[in-house]
Order: C-alpha cells, then structure tokens, then sequence
C-alpha cells in the first residue's frame, strides 16, 4: 500500500487538534458527560472517527501505544498511526501511553497496563475503548470531581463489568487507569477519580 | 474624587521606544555592527553561544547588540529563539582527539605527544590597561607556522593506556540521548543531563561552585590534565543516507581534570575524572564546568556528599542564569494583592500584642 | 538571515501535544503536580511562563480571552501577555469575567462566580507546597507519594503557637478532593474558598518548576486548618471607595504621607461591572467626569 492509499490526517491539523484536544479536555474534566468530536479525519479500519482523533490530536514520538488484537490485526491502523503520528508501537502494555482498545468484550485485565506509581501517579495507560453505543443502553450513575453531585451516563458497553474492574481506582488511587469510551464521533471520560454510585 | 490608573499599554509602548533610543545611543557615534561584535567582542560571543545552547555567531552578535550588551539577557534572547527552532535529530559525538588545535596545555606533564601550544591567551599578559587601544591599532602580524600533523592525543587517553585513570563510560549506539529541555528534569539525574545541565549553567555559578571545592567544600584534587581549544567537524547521520554527512566545524573548548583517585580492595586504585566542554573559546567556564562535574560524581565514587558543589538538586536547580534572573526580577511585578494580605495579617497581629501589653505588664508587676 | 514565523499561540504543535497530555493527566489526578518539559518562552521565567504555556495549548481561534494581574486587566504584565495572545493567537480578548472563556490570572480569582466552560488559568511561581519546609524535591515528592502531610501542620501549628494564628495569609494551602495538598499560587486567602466546589475547571501552570495541576469543576478543595483554629478569610475592614463594595478583596492606596489611606476593589471589571450600575462609593467621580 502506498501512501496515497492510506487514509487522510486532519486537513488543517493545528486548529484540528486544538479543537479535539478541548473536547476531550471538556470531557475530562465533566466525567461521564457526552462530547462530540469536531474535526474530522480518515479513519482506517476499525477506527472509530472519535478514536481516530484523539489519536492525531494526542500521539507522537513520544508516547508507545498499544494495540489490542483487533487493532493490530488491521494492518492499516498501525502503519496509519505511524504515518500521522509517528508514535511507536509497543506489544507491552505496561509501557503504553495510550491503549487503543477496539474489542471491548476481550479488555485485558487492567493491570497489564501501567498505573503509574506512588511518585509518578501521571506515568499510567490512558485506554481510549471503542464502544457499541453511548447515551443509550445501560444507566450509570457516576460522582466525583467534576460532577456537580452525581450524573447519570448511558451506555452500550461490551465489557459488562468495565465499572467493576474500575474499582481498583479506588483501592490505588492515585494510582490509577483513565479511560475514554469512543462511540463514533461521541466520546465519554471516566477518569481515575469517578466512582459508581452504589445502590438506589 | 479618585481616578484608577490606566493607560499601561501606551506606558508600555513608550517605554519600548525609550529603550530602543537608549538602546542606539548618541547618534553621532557609528553603530556597532554584528561583525565587529563577533570579531572583536568574541568571548562575549562565545558566551552567550555556550549559555544559550546554540552555535550561531551572528545570532549570539545579534542578541548582544539588542541587549546592550547585558550577557545573561542576551543569552535569554538566543535561548528563546532556540526554542522555536525545528530538530532534526542528533550529531555524531564529536571526537576532540581529532581537533584542529589553536592551543592545548597540560598541567600534568611536561611534554606531551604534539607539544603545548600556548595559542591565544590572556594567561601571561600583564593586566596593564593599554592605552593604545583606546584609539585604533593595527596590531603586528601573528608569528606563524605549518600547521603540524603530529596526532595530539588526550593526556587522559595517555594515562588511560597505562590504567591510571578510569575509563570514559560509553554509550551504548542505541541508548538515547538525554535532553533536559524536552524531558522534565527527575532527580537523581543521569551523568549526560547533568552535563548537559552545567553545559548551559551560568559562568559565574560555576566558577564560584569550583572555586569553592578547591578551598575545600567537596575538595576532589584537581589537575588540568589538559585544556584544548581549536576546530572539531560535526557530523549528521541522516536516516536517508546511511552514512555521516559533515556538516561543518565549530570551535570547542575542553576540559578533562584529572582528580582523587579511588581504589577499593578488589580494583588498584585510579584517578578519577571531571569533564567540561564549552562553545569557543571559554576556558573558564570549561575548567569550571569540570571541577563541578567531578564533584558532582560524589555519590557514584562513594564519597559523602556534604558540599553544595556536590549536592545535584542544589547545583541543576540553580545553574541556569535565564531562570534564576527571571525569578529574581519577577519581584519588581505588582505584589498588591499578598502584600495587601501579609498587611492585614501583620496589623492583626501587632493589635493583639498591644491589647496583650498592659496585662503583661500587670502580670509582670 | 532570521525569519520570525511562529506558529498559532506561539508553541509549536509537539510541545502543544506534550502539555496537552500533561493538562489530562492533571485533571485525572487533582491537585497532582505533573512535570512537563517547560519550554524557554519569550519572557522571563517567573513572569508567567507556566500561565502562558498552558492557555497557549488549550486556547483555540473560537476563545475569547482575558488577562488579570492582581485582580486587574490593566496592570503590565496583564497587558504584555493580553498583547501576545492577540498577536500569536488572534484571539478575541476582553475585560469582562462573564464573557471569557479563557482567564489567566496571576494572584487573585475574579469576584464575579465563575460558570460551566470556562477555564481559569493561573501563573504559579513555586507550586511545591511543601517546598519551604522541605527544599528538596525527592524528599516532598516522596511526602506526597505517602500523603505525608504532616509536617505543614506543624508547621501552622508552630504559626499559632508564636503568633496566635495561623500566619499565612497568601498561598495558603489546600488540600485538593481529599488526597493532594497543593499551593493555590500566591492568591490572597480570601481567594481560597472560590476554588471549592467551582463551576470552572481550574488549571495551574508553573513554567520555571515545570509543574502542571488542576482542579476539575465541583471539586472539593479544603484550606488547611485546626478545628480550634478554623480557616478564616481576611478582607481590609472598608467599603471600595469607588464603588461602595463589602465583598470584594481591596487594594491599599497611600494617598498622601501623612497616613491618608482608601481602599479599592482589587478587581477592576468587578468594581467596573459596579458602578456601571449605579453603585457609588465615597470618592467615586461621576461616569462621564471619569472618562474625559
């Protein structure tokens, strides 16, 4: 394949990624509120043109990315991510900046990714999960910091006991693992510091 | 009746078109051009180069003729610049063994494989100021010669032949290269950020910080196994090429001390080593940039780290002249508002000390 | 032989790329210091480097923004990096509280709440907390690894043995959703309570320390303080002179030597905002007189 066959970047890539970068930025900051990603790019398959995004907006030299089987197994994400980005690929997820997740039921356990240390809390995978829908399917009510009380998100989400898995943020924090949940153009943060709310 | 103050932007433009007068000067007198600053002002060049981490004469002559000859703001001025440009990557190391050398002395022995070469140094002048400079001069022609092919060795590859001095570390090929302005700074820090810290590290800093180890804060024995100046190529290994394409020379300093040796039972013991190396021709800031470099060796020789020379955090926390002028200076910006608050408090204070006074005082009698 | 081209806001997109993440991170782990490779601006370190990096990567053509110093838009140091933005950046800026989307700030935290979207940027000179009672970094870095925070309160309660209070009275530090302790930057304390529970998310940039950190919106920040010596705020005991406020935190002006003092809002667009309403205080000039 050459790369005129490779899928596109962001046509202007500087406002692109300032644009994305506010979204998920946003997104962050109001865990389990629902962003739409702006800017638009081509997306190899499977990418999702949300995952695609935060990609180009956020990968470089500097940051190993992992991907799941799904990913690597299209050639194409791995040589588009290289082209645009330029990041490296890393086949250990502990050593991950980024792990782009494209088959949430098969989500590895969680500490093979890096979770930072007592020291270098920040030094932890962040998962960007592509998922089967968001703002409809399950309901689920979330607090935290930058929750205003608690909020409700819904979603279609193909690991059943993502919110489970996350409680070990709570046991390590501020230890911990990030994620962001990718619908299409949609996109949801849970962040180390969002907890489910238990019971009614 | 009270008005705000306003009008800080035209205060501010004013004050630029002051400064850019002032700046000029009498326009009666000529103007300094860049040429004359990289010629005759030199060592000011090569300062700002070496502090400002970047080899560009004319841009070093530049940014000391817009900051009126204020180093450390010159300095500022090329660094800022510096950090705009793109990186293409890094050089090959640069191998002073292979340097076309103006001058080389060793303090260690008293002949050396390709001789002392003197060269241009103020070391042997009498600090008489010459009144002769003060109009033109037209200085006689400099004594010359060939220019000689006898390899000059490194007096510290000379001891190193007969293991009396620890061997240089090497890098592995693939190891990356460390860089402190594009990787936040950890402590403990590795040797090459340390270098590459008192590489940029203020002149002055480091003369104190050296000078300081040899009057015994962190002392480590020094000798200037030698001291050369002149030309080294630089080479660029471009992925595209396969090979090392030059791209040019540029005029280095160095410095390798020969310090304290250390032994333990199982290794004969071996002069240890201090490194410093500086654009042009800096000769104080390299001599200050080893003795710096081997105390700060302390923990990896196993010596107790006692002295400020010594302490790493102390010296790459507080070497860098643009970061320690910025901080010093920033206390001429407005400090109404904490100052306002320190105010309050103190005023709270000293009203409860006066109404405590009199039961004191009661208390007392 | 030099040709000045920067990019949009200045920072080039990798180092944009590189505080972006560093501006994630932060806001994942509240209160957190995340190092990042400090870029050398074209102003002094200690003048807002770390303020400017930061609004430099989170700031887009649609933001609209504004620039205090001391709670005012038309201190110098506001002015010079208000002028950059609009340079390098093009942005829209005002004096306004309500209307930006972006504030940096240096020293004090508008009057006017903050709401939903908008972003506070703060200029911080050492964001170590601890760093007065402990100046090396391995040493604090291990305290916050350990949430050992025990030595600040000995170090207030020392305050209160000698002084009667606690005497801090600017930087006063806050413990940030129940985990970090963290500097404010030099805010008066009676700033502090304005970073708890804000609509705003809140972003901290130290350029010379290479710190990055963050409140996100509805956080709980906490001012450090003993239950028999509570957190008090502390306001100069007058009305602005301008425009009669008693909420406001208020600058001193030496009006004569003879001990002639007035009290001002130390936030300009509040004191405008103000009296743009009526508002009058004792030394107030009629609007129209003010503007000729």
């Amino acid at each position: 394949m050459s790369i005129t066959e490779l899928a596109a970047g962001f046509a202007d890539p500087v406002l692109a990624s300032q644009s994305v970068f506010r979204t998920i930025m946003d997104a962050m900051a109001r865990p389990g509120s629902i962003q739409r990603i702006a800017a638009a790019s081509g997306t190899p398959s499977p990418l999702m043109r949300g995952s695609a995004a935060l990609a180009l907006a956020l990968f470089d030299h500097d940051t190993p990315i992992w991907l799941d089987k799904t990913m690597a197994e299209a050639g194409e994400v791995a040589r588009w991510l290289k082209f645009h980005t330029g990041a490296p690929l890393t086949s250990d997820p502990s050593a991950a900046s980024f792990a782009l997740i494209g088959a949430a039921d098969a989500l590895p356990s969680l500490d093979s990714f890096a979770l930072g240390t007592a020291e270098y809390p920040d030094r932890s995978t962040t998962l960007i999960i592509q998922v089967a829908g968001l703002g409809a399917g399950e309901a689920f009510r979330l607090q935290g910091p930058g929750i205003k009380g608690e909020t409700q998100f819904q979603a279609s989400l193909q690991t059943a006991d993502l919110f489970d898995r996350l409680a070990v943020n709570a046991t390590l924090f501020p230890r911990g693992i990030d994620v962001v949940l990718v619908d299409d153009d949609r996109i949801v943060a849970i962040p180390r510091t969002t907890r489910l709310v238990e019971g009614d | 009746m009270y008005v705000a103050v306003k009008g800080g932007e035209r205060a501010i433009d004013n004050a630029h078109r002051l400064l850019a007068d002032t700046r000029r000067g009498d326009r009666a007198v000529p103007e300094l051009t860049l040429d004359q600053i990289s010629e005759q002002l030199a060592l000011g060049v090569d300062r700002v180069m070496s502090e400002g981490s970047l080899y560009d004469r004319e841009l070093a002559a530049l940014a000391i003729k817009q900051a009126r000859g204020d180093l450390i703001e010159a300095i500022f001025l090329v660094r800022a610049f510096r950090a705009t440009l793109p990186r293409f990557g890094a050089s090959e190391p640069v191998d002073t063994g292979a340097m076309a050398i103006q001058r080389r002395i060793s303090s260690t022995f008293k002949d050396i494989p390709g001789g002392q070469i003197l060269g241009p140094t103020f070391d042997y002048t009498h600090r008489l100021l010459d009144p002769q400079l003060a109009g033109s001069c037209d200085p006689a022609e400099p004594a010359s010669a060939e220019a000689s092919d006898a390899p000059t060795p490194r007096v510290t590859d000379i001891l190193r032949q007969d293991g009396l001095i620890e061997d240089s570390p090497v890098a592995a090929d693939d190891a990356p290269v460390g860089d402190l302005t594009r990787e936040p700074l950890n402590f403990p820090a590795d040797r090459d950020l340390r270098l590459q810290n008192l590489a940029r590290a203020d002149e002055g800093f480091l003369l104190a910080l050296g000078y300081s180890t040899q009057r015994g804060y962190g002392r480590n024995h020094p000798f200037a196994g030698e001291i050369r100046f002149g030309e080294v190529d630089v080479y660029f290994e471009a992925e595209d090429a396969g090979f090392a394409v030059p791209l040019g020379s540029i005029a280095l300093t160095e410095c390798q001390m020969v310090n304290q040796f250390k032994g333990s039972a199982t290794e004969a013991p071996r002069f240890t080593r201090g490194y410093g190396l500086a654009f042009g021709q800096s000769e104080r800031k390299a001599m200050s940039m080893a003795l710096v470099d081997r105390a700060l060796r302390a923990s990896e020789l196993g010596e107790d780290v006692k002295a400020p020379a010594q302490d790493e955090e102390f010296v790459m926390s507080h070497s860098d002249n643009v970061q320690a002028t910025g901080f010093v200076e920033h206390l001429k910006l407005p400090h109404y508002v904490d100052f306002q608050s320190e105010l309050g408090l103190l005023r709270k204070l000293r009203a409860d000390f006066e109404q405590a006074a009199p039961q004191m005082q009661e208390a007392a009698e | 032989m030099i040709e000045a081209s920067y990019n949009f806001a200045y920072l080039d997109e990798q180092t944009k790329r590189m505080i972006r993440r560093a501006i994630l991170k932060a806001i994942a782990i509240p209160g957190y210091q995340v190092p990042f490779a400090s870029r050398e601006m074209p102003m002094p370190y200690g003048w807002g480097t770390g303020g400017v990096q930061v609004t430099a990567s989170i700031l887009g053509p649609d933001d609209t923004l504004k620039v205090i110093d001391q709670g005012s838009d038309d201190t110098t140091n506001a002015i010079s990096i208000r002028k950059f933005f609009a340079k390098t950046a093009g942005v829209a800026t005002t004096t306004s509280t309500p209307a930006a989307s972006v504030i940096q700030t240096r020293h004090r935290i508008p009057e006017t709440t903050l709401h939903e979207g908008q972003v506070l940027v703060y200029q911080v000179p050492i964001p170590e907390p601890l760093r007065f009672l402990e100046p090396r970094e391995t040493e604090t870095r291990r305290m916050h690894a350990l949430a050992e925070y025990g030595l600040m309160h000995v170090k207030l309660y020392e305050d209160i043995a000698k002084f009667g209070h606690i005497a801090t009275s600017y930087a006063y530090p806050v413990k940030v959703a129940g985990r970090y302790v963290m500097d404010p930057s030099p805010t008066p304390k009676f700033d502090n309570p304005k970073m708890n529970d804000c609509a705003a998310l809140q972003l901290f940039g130290a350029g010379r320390e290479k710190r990055i950190y963050a409140i996100p919106p509805y956080t709980q920040v906490v001012s450090l303080d003993f239950e028999d010596h509570p957190f008090t705020r502390y306001r100069q005991n007058a009305p602005c002179a301008l425009c009669g406020a008693e909420d406001s935190y208020l600058d001193e002006i030496v009006t004569d030597d003879r001990g002639g003092r007035m009290f001002v809002c130390s936030d300009t667009d509040y004191c405008e905002g103000r009296r743009a309403q009526g508002h009058t205080g004792t030394e107030s000039a009629p609007m129209e007189a003010a503007d000729a």
